[in-house]
């Protein structure tokens, strides 16, 4: 166990730096192939990069040859309570290494499965970006489903691992959002949401009643 | 000497000329020298060519070739035959024996002259039998491997029988002989000649048995030893030399020692050429020795099989033709017949059994021996002797026909069986790994770690021995001689990665590749560039160059260290990999072999145009090569998104 202590993303580091011990355990899963062009995500993987006490890790950067460590994501997985997976939205769903990270690292035994309850309890929270308006995103709208008919299938796996589908943080119109002037307060509202996680300042209750969570539900949800 | 060169080009035409003609027509090497021999006899006797001492010495064929049979065997194996080899050997020996025994008594000759005839009608031609079954690839099947056990069987009995003839010349001390311990007491009388020469150099003849016995056992344990432990210096002792023929010399050295020591204490020498192949069977030099070996064992065993064409007294055969026919059918249906009973009580299957049955039914060269033998210790009458000589012959000379036999009429009725044999007909892997350094070592490595079996060779001594240390099965020898390639397996390769490090060499095996075997994948190392050129040229598809991947990871990882994103630098790394395998292949298609790079026209002008387009690319701002997957991942610009967005305001309005 004494090797534990080496892993950079372990929480350890900021408890050395006289921390109190994080409420929760935040592990945030970053990818996007196209990083050198992402706006929004650039934006908000930068600020999360100021939050202390959570974990991070840029899937594509690690596993630059899709070549995933199955053991050491597990341990990452048992080592923390809630997942954030960060991705913009590639064809209704996430880009690719996220679900060759899915289907390496949730093993029948260990995710799901006979005895595979290691996660039970556990939260994932999406935080997406997609280039289609909110309104798009209806049985009206051009895409015709709301977004969380898109994601069922990540719904329905954090389910059969026993973990919470926490209702995800969405920025729509992404594309547009640069002009707009809607990335920075996305991706502060981001900031807080990691912080709020994990101090367990986030009243996940009220969160459930939504559908999806943008930056201006986000002083309802937090407690100070 | 000009009758020796007269002599060896009338045995080498013959050969020359009948052996192909017989292949063609689908009789297999042995019977073309037979007939060939059929055919210059009257020349050979018109010349007064003493036959029979050709014959002896080209009887060493049969020693190398049992030194080869042994190099293919290793001990593993040899142990898990024993039972074969004791028992069905032992019974057909035996039985045989006792049957042409009886037979003969009731024809009316005494019981003396009766059981040496026995013993040398028991035993079978290994010369005819190993040859046809090598030259069939059916060495290795089940019915092969019970005919080998066989052969072995009665290649260790001649010793005995050789001991115990001369006794028959004295039938009434024969009774105290048995009563006595083996040997000793009559050595003088059994001058053992050594079963295949009919030299007589045993040097331990009148030594008590005790001592020969250790003799014996001193002179085996030798070969154990000297083969396990001397072959490797010695080997690589030649090594430095880096003479091709030293090899040669050494591995003919090594035969003909073994088979002078087994001779002189008095032990067959095909038995102990035969131990020293099954010892060295391991060695990382048994495919060298292999193709050292070989050309000889070929070139005498022709001759063997010439002279025994040459044998057959016409004169007598048709004064006796009804007899003696009688005699060689009724003897091959006999052996036949205990043949078959064995393959019966042995479970031998199928196909096998009647390969057992046929393959065995001759007598053989030792009976050539025994005959000799047995005339010059008078046990047998030479009148007899001669005709059972013509038997001998005329059922040795019958014995490719019973393999033609087999092949049209018995073999097709188990074509299932047959075809999948050849599964285990080899011990070969089918991978061949030429070279075994820098390049070739991760080659293997990744193989074997996939759990492939591969056949590695090379020409560094001291390398190979290394591996050896570490349990890898490699092989010493210079993989562009045809003839190593032929005894590593290459006929039935499926695949020859070729690493090794000279340039010129890798081009030259590559040819020869292209040209005798195209069906084996070849997988190939190119030095540089224009090397590439090379060996496209040559038609190998599969070209790594020896350094671009290392180079092309340790720009990758410039890239990270400069910076950028892995995922980023991953997929540049592959983009120049892919862009740069294009312009190569582009390249490759207009080198031509006969002009240096830059006096090629089209060469040089291709090459600018690449180049120019490249440099185009990189002045534009952008790189000298794009990445097609990154639009992929770049969304739509702004204008495209007005677009967009303005066609889904339409459609909304529409519907
Ligand atoms: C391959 C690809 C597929 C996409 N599929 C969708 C999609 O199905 N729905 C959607 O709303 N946006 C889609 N988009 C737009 C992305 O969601 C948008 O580029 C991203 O959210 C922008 O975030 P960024 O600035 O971090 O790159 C797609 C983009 C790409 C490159």
């Amino acid at each position: 166990m004494a090797q534990r202590f080496d892993r950079p993303w372990r929480l350890n580091a900021s408890l050395q730096h006289g921390m109190d011990p994080p409420l929760t355990r935040v592990l945030l899963y970053y990818a996007h192939p196209g990083h050198r062009y992402s706006h929004s995500n650039k934006a908000m993987w930068d600020l999360a990069q100021k939050v202390d006490g959570i974990s991070r890790v840029d899937l594509y950067s690690e596993y630059p040859r899709f070549n995933i460590d199955i053991d050491q994501e597990q341990q990452r997985l048992l080592d923390h309570d809630v997942v954030v997976m960060q991705c913009p939205l590639f064809w209704y769903s996430t880009p690719s290494l996220v679900k060759e990270w899915i289907d390496l690292t949730l093993e029948h035994g260990f995710a799901y499965g006979h005895e595979g309850t290691q996660l039970k309890g556990k939260t994932l929270l999406m935080a997406l970006t997609a280039a289609g308006p909110h309104d798009a995103y209806s049985k009206e709208g051009y895409q015709r489903y709301p977004l969380r008919t898109f994601l069922t299938p990540f719904e329905q796996t954090a389910h059969l691992c026993g973990m919470e589908f926490a209702s995800p943080y969405v920025l729509f119109g992404s594309l547009r959002a640069v002009e707009d002037g809607r990335i920075p307060p996305h991706a502060e509202g981001y900031r807080r949401l990691l912080e709020a996680y994990r101090d367990d300042r986030f009243d996940l209750t009220k969160a459930s009643e939504l559908d999806v969570i943008e930056a201006e539900h986000l002083n309802d949800l937090i407690k100070d | 000497m000009a009758d020796f060169l007269l002599l060896a080009f009338i045995f080498l035409a013959a050969g020359v000329i009948a052996v192909p003609i017989a292949s063609r027509l689908g009789l297999g090497s042995v019977l073309g020298y037979l007939l060939a021999g059929i055919a210059i006899s009257p020349l050979l006797a018109a010349l007064h060519v003493d036959i029979i001492s050709i014959q002896h010495f080209a009887e060493f064929g049969v020693v190398m070739m049992l030194f080869l049979v042994g190099l293919e065997l290793e001990p593993k194996l040899l142990w898990e035959m024993r039972t074969k080899l004791i028992g069905l050997g032992g019974l057909q020996v035996g039985l045989t024996t006792l049957v042409v025994t009886a037979i003969s008594m009731a024809l009316g000759q005494p019981w003396t002259v009766s059981l040496a005839i026995g013993f040398v009608l028991a035993l079978s031609s290994t010369a005819i039998v190993l040859q046809t079954l090598n030259e069939k690839g059916l060495m290795k099947s089940d019915g092969g491997q019970s005919s080998f056990s066989v052969l072995l069987f009665q290649d260790i009995a001649v010793i005995p029988i050789l001991a115990v003839l001369p006794l028959l010349a004295m039938p009434e001390v024969v009774e105290l002989a048995f009563a006595a311990a083996e040997g000793g007491a009559h050595a003088d009388d059994a001058h053992h000649g050594n079963g295949d020469h009919g030299t007589s150099l045993n040097l331990i003849a009148g030594f008590p048995g005790w001592a020969q016995m250790l003799a014996t056992l001193a002179a085996i344990g030798s070969i154990v030893v000297v083969g396990n432990v001397l072959t490797r210096p010695l080997f690589r002792f030649i090594a430095w030399a880096r003479f091709r023929e030293l090899f040669t010399a050494a591995a003919l050295m090594g035969v003909t020692g073994i088979a002078l020591l087994m001779s002189v204490v008095g032990l067959s020498p095909a038995l102990g050429t035969f131990l020293a192949g099954v010892v060295l069977a391991n060695s990382e030099y048994r495919h060298e020795l292999e193709s050292d070996i070989d050309p000889f064992r070929g070139l005498l065993l022709g001759l063997f099989f010439i002279t025994v064409g040459a044998s057959v007294d016409f004169a007598l055969l048709t004064a006796n033709l009804g007899p003696i026919l009688a005699m060689t059918f009724g003897l091959m249906a006999l052996k036949a017949a205990i043949l078959f009973a064995l393959a019966l009580i042995f479970k031998i299957q199928g196909s096998a059994r009647w390969l057992f049955t046929l393959a065995l039914a001759q007598a053989g060269e030792f009976g050539f021996v025994l005959l000799s033998f047995t005339t010059q210790n008078n046990v047998i009458p030479s009148a007899v002797a001669d005709q059972l000589l013509l038997v001998v012959a005329l059922s040795m000379l019958l014995t490719p026909l019973l393999f033609i036999a087999f092949d049209k009429i018995i073999a097709p009725r188990f074509s299932e069986s047959s075809t999948r044999e050849p599964d285990d007909i080899e011990g070969d892997s089918g991978i061949i790994i030429a070279g075994h350094g820098r390049f070739g070592g991760i080659v293997n490595r990744m193989l074997r770690g996939a759990g492939f079996k591969t056949t590695v060779l090379d020409y560094s001594s001291e390398q190979l021995e290394m591996l050896r240390t570490f349990g890898f099965e490699v092989f010493f020898g210079d993989a562009t001689r045809p003839d190593l390639l032929h005894a590593a397996g290459i006929d039935s390769a499926k695949l020859l990665v070729i690493c090794i490090d000279d340039r010129e060499h890798i081009t030259t095996l590559a040819k020869y590749m292209k040209a005798h075997h195209p069906n084996v994948e070849v997988v190939a190392r190119a030095r540089d560039r224009s090397h590439v050129y090379e060996l496209y040229a040559a038609g190998v598809r599969n070209i790594v160059r020896e350094t671009f991947d290392s180079g092309v990871r340790a720009g990758r990882f410039a890239y990270e260290v400069l910076g950028l994103h892995p995922f980023e630098a991953e997929r540049l790394a592959r983009q120049f990999t892919e862009d740069d395998r294009h312009t190569i292949r582009l390249l490759s298609e207009v080198y031509r072999e006969d002009l240096p790079l830059s006096e090629n026209p089209e060469y040089v002008a291709l090459a600018k145009r690449l180049m120019e387009e490249r440099e185009a690319q990189m002045k534009g701002g952008g790189r000298g090569f794009t990445t097609r997957d990154e639009r992929g991942w770049v969304p739509p610009g702004k204008n495209d998104l007005t677009a967009i967005l303005s066609d889904h305001a339409k459609r909304k309005g529409e519907s």
